[in-house]
């Protein structure tokens, strides 16, 4: 298979200035610019995302995802090495980046448009697609700062998303926006895939990285230190971070048809109490409350627990504990019983979904939505994520 | 991507980016682009107060054209000048400006300092084309000169995209370019023959001692034959002189070139410096 996007021994330096401002007066008075330090945010990386794969560029942050992106899209001109992209590239870093407010949605899709590389004629031709898939069509001749921060990201996209590139470099921009609209971008996304195009995603949602890229790229301070199938890097990478705890936060994303919806998820200390502190071996209860604003038929409720690293931890799921009603309507609550919470002390996200019973029809999803914390209690362990709810015996032990 | 193809793009964004620039010049204002032609004329005025009625100038006649009138003489220069300055200005924020821009998409950054030059011909076009309305109102036949006078913008934004990608980008690493540029834009509005006639400058001063050729230390600087060039063209409808024309082109011609050198070296780096 023939490579889309060739990157060899790509080194990049940053300067690091003491000053903040660059002023001539400082370079005046040392005689020279302000001075700096260096900063190599990648070293010597070689690598090859084969065409028609999606890629996956992950690491922790300041590990210098971001750079090999903007590399490849050629808004940073690597120091040493060379990277050679075959065919036309869109990069999604920002949506909407080169918008001007005063102008109308008409006029900023021309301005957009031309920025990312589409010439007037395709952009005629291709108009009334990017104002249908972003919905837009009554606000064409609003200006975009009249927009609702969910119409200008959706504009943005739609543009971006046109310019028919070979080669689609994404920045965690399918974070953003509504449900409905977060849908949209996934069909996109996987028709993009379907067409054999050839995509690279920087996320911090490992979980997509593991459903959308065929291959994973894993970069540590600069330098690859891993490639391969996603899910053998995916896997590499967890045991790491898992090891140095890094805080990357919930995404919040959320999506789903919306006949049922998730409203909130409680946690319930021992005392049944709404909490958002419990502890290691107490009893706990997760009360996800949802309304189904439409009869759900056969659904199946589930809750994911993260830790903030990003590991998975559990997916209790109703369906696998064999509860499938027929059907459930209007407002009510399930109760996730846990009569020893076996979590070691730490931050953790909660994720809860509704879903048809094949799991193929999301009603809601809410991802890394909701958190809570964990403290120290009995079984008193630290490291990992869960405790086995183990005891240590032996006589060496006793004295 | 082929190379025409590439130019195509190039102009389409070029052609974009400066509709961006002229929407957004006078959007919120009340009389909106009437300002762009209110300026000048306000300038004119007050110059010609101060000028003409507190210091008593003499108005210079037209040669061959006859006309006397201290106002027009006056814009003659000024329009120019208002472009160059203008311009200057704008192309040495026109990279800072869009520093988001340049950080989140590729394209050929030298776009964005045409495109903020090219919005400031527009308004020099519509001012150009209303002093010809009035220098024919005011018996000046200047029709037949106006190709000759499109020429001369031609020459003169030549030099300006050229100083101007200079600016801009090294705008980028220094910020006090901005604050230069606008005292050194004050000293060469003084240093170029707008508000008084050529003929005002000495030809040689004793300067400690010393006997100085101003006047042609004077005319080394391009924008003297520059305005002279507008000023012979519409106000005294004559051929500039072929010599003075040659040299504006050199410095155009050279300006433009050194200014895609420096701003190809400086334009690696602009997204990790912004
Ligand atoms: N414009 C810049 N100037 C200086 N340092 C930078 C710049 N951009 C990124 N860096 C540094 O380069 C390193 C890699 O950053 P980045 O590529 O953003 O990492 P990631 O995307 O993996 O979080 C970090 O240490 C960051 O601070």
């Amino acid at each position: 298979m023939t490579s889309a996007v060739s990157v060899e021994g790509v080194s990049k330096r940053f300067r690091l200035y003491h000053e903040r401002n660059q002023s001539l007066k400082a370079s005046l008075v040392r005689g020279r610019r302000a001075r700096y330090e260096e900063l190599w945010a990648l070293r010597d990386v070689t690598l090859e995302v084969r065409e028609g794969t999606t890629l996956g560029l992950i690491g922790r942050n300041g590990s210098g995802k971001s750079t090999l992106l903007k590399a490849m899209a050629r808004i940073l001109r690597p120091d040493e090495g060379k990277i050679t992209v075959a065919g036309r590239l869109s990069a999604l870093l920002e949506l909407g980046a080169g918008f001007h407010p005063e102008l109308s949605g008409r006029e900023n899709i021309f301005l957009n448009g031309s920025i990312l590389g589409l010439g007037r004629r395709e952009l005629k031709r291709k108009f009334d697609d990017i104002v249908a898939f972003a919905g837009v069509e009554p606000f064409l001749d609003t200006p975009v700062k009249d927009y609702s921060s969910g119409m200008y990201v959706r504009l943005g996209f739609s543009v971006a998303i046109n310019v028919d590139p070979a080669v689609l470099l994404v920045d965690e921009v399918l974070a953003v926006g509504d449900e409905s609209f977060q849908r949209k971008c996934k069909e996109k996304f996987a028709d993009l895939q379907a067409e054999g195009r050839t995509v690279v995603i920087v996320s911090h949602d490992l979980d997509a990285v593991r459903d959308l890229c065929h291959d994973a790229a894993l970069l540590e301070g600069g330098r690859l230190a891993r490639t391969g199938a996603v899910g053998e890097v995916v896997d590499h990478y967890l045991g790491r971070v898992h090891l140095d705890r890094v805080d990357e936060g919930g995404l919040g994303a959320r999506w789903g048809t919306g006949e049922g919806r998730v409203e909130r998820v409680e946690v319930l200390d021992a005392t049944g109490d709404v909490a958002t502190v419990v502890r290691t071996g107490e009893p706990v209860v997760f009360r996800l409350h949802f309304h189904a604003s439409e009869p759900m038929a056969r659904p199946v409720f589930s809750l994911g627990v993260y830790s903030v690293e990003g590991i998975h931890v559990s997916e209790p799921t109703t369906r696998d504990a064999g509860l499938v009603p027929d059907k459930v309507e209007g407002r009510g609550h399930v109760d996730l019983r846990v009569d020893r919470l076996l979590l070691v002390p730490g931050t953790y996200d909660l994720s809860a979904s509704l879903t048809d019973h094949t799991g193929a029809h999301p009603y809601d999803v809410r991802h890394r939505a909701f958190r809570f914390e964990v403290v120290p209690g009995t079984p008193f362990e630290r490291q990992g994520v869960v405790s086995l709810g183990g005891r240590w015996e032996g006589e060496a032990l006793e004295s | 991507m082929t190379a025409l193809a590439t130019y195509a793009h190039v102009r389409d964004l070029a052609v974009n980016l400066t509709l961006r620039e002229l929407k957004g010049k006078y959007k919120r204002s009340v009389l909106g682009w009437s300002w762009s032609l209110l300026n000048p004329l306000a300038t004119a005025l007050i110059f010609t107060m101060v000028f003409k009625v507190f210091f008593q100038a003499q108005t210079p006649p037209g040669q061959p054209s006859g006309l006397s009138n201290f106002p027009l003489w006056l814009l003659c220069g000024l329009l120019p000048w208002n472009y160059l300055a203008n311009s200057l200005n704008g192309a040495t924020e026109s990279l800072v400006a869009n520093g988001n821009l340049i950080k989140k998409v590729y394209f050929p950054r030298q776009v964005l300092v045409l495109a903020n030059v090219a919005s400031w011909m527009v308004p020099l076009l519509i001012e150009v084309g209303v002093l010809a309305a009035l220098l024919l109102a005011f018996g000046n036949f200047v029709l037949p000169w106006l190709p000759m006078v499109l020429v001369l913008i031609l020459l003169q934004s030549g030099f300006v995209v050229g100083i101007g990608l200079v600016l801009g980008a090294a705008n980028v690493y220094f910020r006090d370019v901005k604050h230069l540029i606008g005292i050194l834009l004050q000293a060469f509005f003084y240093a170029t023959p707008i508000v008084y006639p050529l003929s005002l400058v000495p030809e040689r001063v004793e300067l400690l001692g010393l006997d100085v050729a101003v006047r042609s230390l004077y005319q080394l600087n391009p924008m003297v034959p520059m305005v002279e060039a507008y000023r012979d063209v519409l106000y005294d409808l004559r051929f500039p002189p072929v010599g003075d024309l040659a040299y504006v082109a050199a410095w155009g011609a050279g300006c433009l070139a050194v200014g895609l050198l420096v701003f190809s070296r400086l334009e690696p780096r602009l997204a990790e410096e912004l």
